[in-house]
């Protein structure tokens, strides 16, 4: 059994980025990161060059992971907004959509407050390019996955 | 759940390297992270405590080279594997495409092995798996030391889905390619199968 694959195409990835670089220049961001729950980094926007991303994603993943998991243990479904406050850099982390993880670091040209309004706006955006990839992923094309052979595997091992 | 990014022509799938306390995990990870190439691997993070044992989890990302024009990612994590770490556990399998269980060969971790393999099964029920059809491998670690299990009893304790299994030294490297490479396949496979349904 396949538990499941998720499917991103270049339509949706677009959209996803056009709401991320607007939410970026809105909240006066230094970076923003979208991730799914399971750690991969979707896409980014702002200056990501200087960042881990890999490394960034697998770890907000964790991180929301284990305050959802702190979340069920007094009765809450989860946290779905947490915040990371530096002495230069801050980091909030917010789930949209139900399986993305929104990260977005910003330092003292930006605020909180700030960072929370632009943040609440985008979710609805994010929201309606998550449901249009759903429903993209219904009937896509396969693009050429399903023919993967023996062979084809073999080759990433030489 | 693997994640194909047809955008950046990408596949990315998730790994997870499970089994009792001290049966070197990491130590799988570790090898990896030092014989790959560096263009093919990113950095190698591990949550641990002061000695060193894991607490959350070690993560070290994997680029394979391509398939069918798809860059492949492969994102391989450890749990922790004492009893009481559960719920990070839990949380780490989620989204999970393959599980390599690395068992102790030594006599002395027999009943450790076993419960491991138990809660695995319990914990993929958990996350809606089937523990039955999940890709998996098994690796029988430390054969180089003494009072180790034999195979046969090995297999009877832990392999009853009869799925491939791996002799291993991993702190000198033997079993630990062999073991990622037949998971990989394996979670390639069930990917192609996926599509198909």
């Amino acid at each position: 059994m396949s538990h499941g694959t998720f499917s991103l195409r270049e339509p949706e990835y677009e959209a996803l980025l056009f709401v991320l670089r607007k939410l970026l220049a809105d909240a006066s961001a230094r970076v923003v990161f979208l991730v799914d729950k399971d750690g991969t980094l979707l896409a980014s926007a702002g200056d990501a060059a200087g960042f881990d991303t890999t490394s960034l994603a697998s770890l907000a993943a964790g991180n929301i992971a284990a305050t959802g998991g702190l979340a069920n243990l007094i009765g809450e479904k989860e946290f779905s907004i947490l915040f990371h406050e530096g002495e230069r850099d801050n980091m909030h982390l917010s789930v949209i959509a139900e399986r993305l993880i929104l990260v977005v670091v910003f330092d003292r040209r930006s605020s909180v407050g700030l960072v929370r309004l632009r943040v609440r706006q985008a979710s609805a955006r994010f929201n309606d390019v998550m449901a249009a990839a759903a429903l993209a992923a219904i009937d896509a094309e396969t693009g050429g996955i399903e023919e993967l052979t023996e062979a084809d595997i073999e080759s990433l091992f030489k | 759940m693997s994640f194909i990014n047809y955008a950046s022509r990408e596949i990315n799938c998730k790994i997870v390297y499970y089994g009792p306390g001290l049966c070197g995990k990491t130590t799988n990870l570790q090898f990896i992270y030092n014989r790959m190439n560096p263009d093919a691997r990113g950095k190698m993070i591990s949550l641990a405590t002061e000695t060193e044992r894991t607490l959350f989890f070690d993560f070290l990302p994997l680029s394979l080279g391509e398939i069918r024009g798809f860059k492949t990612r492969f994102h391989l994590y450890t749990v922790p594997g004492q009893v009481f770490y559960d719920a990070s556990r839990r949380l780490i399998l989620r989204g999970v495409d393959g599980v390599v269980f690395c068992a102790d060969s030594q006599l002395t971790r027999t009943d450790s092995n076993e419960e491991s393999m138990e809660n695995l099964r319990v914990n993929l029920r958990e996350q809606g798996y089937d523990p039955d059809r999940l890709p998996l491998v098994i690796q029988y670690n430390k054969r180089d030391l003494p009072n180790v299990a034999s195979l046969a009893e090995l297999h009877a304790l832990l392999n009853r889905r009869n799925v491939p299994e791996i002799e291993a030294a991993a702190s000198s490297g033997i079993g630990v390619f062999e073991t990622l490479k037949t998971v990989i396949k394996l979670v390639l496979i069930d990917l192609k199968r996926g599509r198909r349904q």
